[in-house]
């Protein structure tokens, strides 16, 4: 007989079996793509493909390709690297943060989230690479690398070179824990298997697993190891990109309180992109029963209060600008709201202060459709904030006479959207070849928390 | 004629099933190899009389290692070998090492446990691991007793399974 809880929603609906949930999830990965995925991925490999273009063109001409100027140095670059990279956080936040809390209602999302972090990652980490150039000369420029320059190392006191250790610590380590969970799933394909080439490749994705409870022992005391230390990584990634603005002395970016402001944002962000894809992925594999509105509402809750969270942040940057007596603080900030960049400020605020708050309405933050859109806005709003916090401040130098406007070229825009169609090719593609719910994982909570078989 | 090692299977189809089984086996004098599991099943290893996984420890000194060459290496390169003022910042900069430092020991903590727990428990993408049933990697628990390690009879243990809650029990051999 199933056990069920009178206290709790159930985390996995329609009274699933063990070999139910192997079935849905494993069809996926054995059966032919459905249609909606073909023209998916059909459509983001042509965006993928269209922004190639720009990232070679950028590579043939230098960043001269680029919208850039002498005063406003850093523009759609960094503010699509702070904006990728925030997404990411979502992925290891549920992964990590919540299975050290014991949230077990990660297990339905966890994976599709870490493989969202590993893309966002991915993507972001082509602009600072762009921006050097020369990329193929970067290795010696961002690592500490033995060279015949003379032994001028790389600077250790720079936070552009600790962004490189942390964004390189980051991917690789959500890349190691996104591989440990998916181990046993690739077991249970490999062991399903019924032509030759899966069963060689699911065999060696998955390293001879076999499931004993002494593997298993050590698998659980390595995820919870992975857990604890990729919680702080998390928090450092994002105060560690905070750094590249707050130690330097542009009015609008030396701020004490961008490190847990940044962080915020990130989670707000990667939850919102985490919603967008997993309300996709839900639809296209009917995994209703696995995602459920108690996900969505829980995961709208943390967006609700992430939001909120950035909400102050804004609020007190303005307090602090004015309450600094700084009239260079005083002006960047008056400049952000009624200056030439205005739309970008208001639009921020609409979208990141007053957008998130329509969750406190229960029927909104359990409406699919709602939820939806407001993922949407959320990531358009964050994006706004980083080009906010970049191009505001930059545009207006000390020095009047270098007052300069930004205006994006075809290849910075080019560049974007090279990265979309990377991240969307790469998740749809992890979409059919891999098992996009932890199966191992959602069976363990299946028992204490499923509605009872009828 | 089989050559190989034989083995009885109990198959469980409950994971409480699996839990109290296990006592009630070692106690009627069975010698259980592994239960192999679709899923984690909490507690199990402490029926089984496993001892504790030793891989935080070994995490623990892999972060050391981490933490030790990152504050060797950025010392030995802006203090010792090249020293430079950037910025205005003293040579032996601490506090703008801590980034660094941090990002070095969780990186080597975990590259170190994870290899460290591959190459201990043999996973390998050429492993080929012994499969009792199938069905463990999917909604049944499979326990294997190795005939060769245990005095009963095929029959005896095989009535001990039983009535220890296996749904089926089967036998296997590997070359």
């Amino acid at each position: 007989m199933q056990v069920t809880s009178t206290v709790r929603k159930p985390l996995v609906t329609g009274g699933k079996s063990y070999h139910d949930v192997t079935q849905d999830i494993c069809q996926y990965v054995e059966q032919k793509p459905p249609k909606t995925w073909l023209a998916a991925f059909t459509f983001s490999f042509l965006v993928l493909i269209v922004g190639t273009y720009a990232v070679v063109e950028t590579l043939w001409e230098g960043i001269g390709a680029w919208g850039l100027n002498k005063t406003v140095g850093w523009a759609w670059d960094i503010t699509n690297f702070v904006w990728w990279v925030g997404i990411g956080h979502a992925g290891t936040l549920i992964s990590a943060i919540l299975l050290l809390f014991r949230q077990k209602w990660r297990t339905s999302i966890n994976r599709a989230a870490e493989a969202m972090t590993i893309f966002a990652v991915i993507c972001a980490a082509m602009f600072p690479v762009l921006h050097m150039g020369r990329p193929w000369l970067g290795a010696y420029w961002a690592l500490p690398l033995p060279n015949t320059f003379g032994s001028l190392w790389v600077n250790f006191n720079s936070p552009l070179l600790w962004d490189v250790f942390a964004i390189s610590t980051y991917f690789s380590v959500s890349l190691v824990f996104w591989y440990i969970g998916l181990i046993p799933d690739f077991a249970t394909i490999r062991d399903r298997a019924t032509n030759k080439i899966s069963k060689a490749i699911y065999g060696g994705l998955s390293m001879g697993w076999d499931g004993g409870a002494k593997n298993w022992m050590h698998y659980e005391a390595v995820s919870l190891i992975l857990a604890g230390i990729a919680t702080p990584l998390v928090l450092s990634v994002h105060t560690i990109v905070s750094f590249d603005f707050a130690t330097s002395v542009i009015p609008g970016w030396h701020t004490t309180i961008f490190p847990p402001y940044f962080v915020a944002g990130a989670i707000f962000s990667g939850f919102a992109m985490v919603l967008t894809l997993m309300l996709i992925t839900r639809k296209v594999y009917h995994l209703e029963d696995y995602i459920t509105i108690n996900h969505i509402e829980l995961m709208n809750i943390v967006i609700l209060i992430t939001g909120s969270i950035v909400g102050v942040a804004y609020i007190t940057e303005l307090f602090m600008a004015w309450y600094s007596g700084v009239v260079f603080e005083q002006y960047a900030f008056i400049n952000r709201a009624t200056g030439p960049y205005w739309w970008a400020y208001w639009s921020m605020m609409t979208c990141n202060v007053i957008s998130p708050q329509l969750f406190w309405i229960k029927k909104i933050r359990t409406s699919i459709v709602s939820t939806f859109v407001l993922s949407i806005i959320v990531n358009i709003g964050m994006w706004f904030e980083r080009f906010v916090i970049i191009v505001t401040s930059l545009h207006r130098d000390y020095l009047p006479s270098s007052w300069a406007m930004f205006t994006p070229t075809w290849v910075d825009m080019g560049v974007y959207l090279f990265t979309f169609g990377l991240f969307f090719t790469a998740f749809f593609l992890f979409a059919k070849f891999f098992p996009v719910i932890n199966m191992a994982e959602v069976k363990s909570v299946l028992k204490s928390s499923s509605e009872r078989k009828a | 004629m089989d050559t190989g090692k034989n083995y009885l299977v109990g198959i469980f189809t409950d994971e409480d099933d699996v839990m109290s089984g296990v006592p009630k086996i070692k106690e009627a004098g069975v010698k259980i190899e592994e239960v192999y599991t679709p899923y984690p099943v909490h507690g199990l290893e402490h029926v089984l009389g496993y001892s504790k996984s030793k891989l935080p420890m070994i995490a623990f000194f892999f972060g050391l290692t981490g933490t030790t060459l990152a504050l060797v290496m950025q010392i030995g390169m802006m203090y010792w070998d090249w020293p430079m003022i950037i910025g205005g910042k003293d040579f032996l900069a601490l506090p703008d090492f801590i980034p660094v430092t941090f990002e070095l020991t969780v990186l080597l903590t975990a590259f170190g446990m994870v290899g460290t727990f591959f190459v201990t428990r043999n996973l390998k993408p050429w492993a080929k691991p012994k499969i009792f049933d199938i069905r463990s990697t999917d909604d049944k628990f499979a326990m294997a007793i190795d005939l060769a390690d245990n005095k009963k009879s095929v029959e005896e243990i095989r009535t001990i399974l039983s009535e220890a809650g296996a749904s089926e029990v089967n036998e296997k051999s590997f070359e």
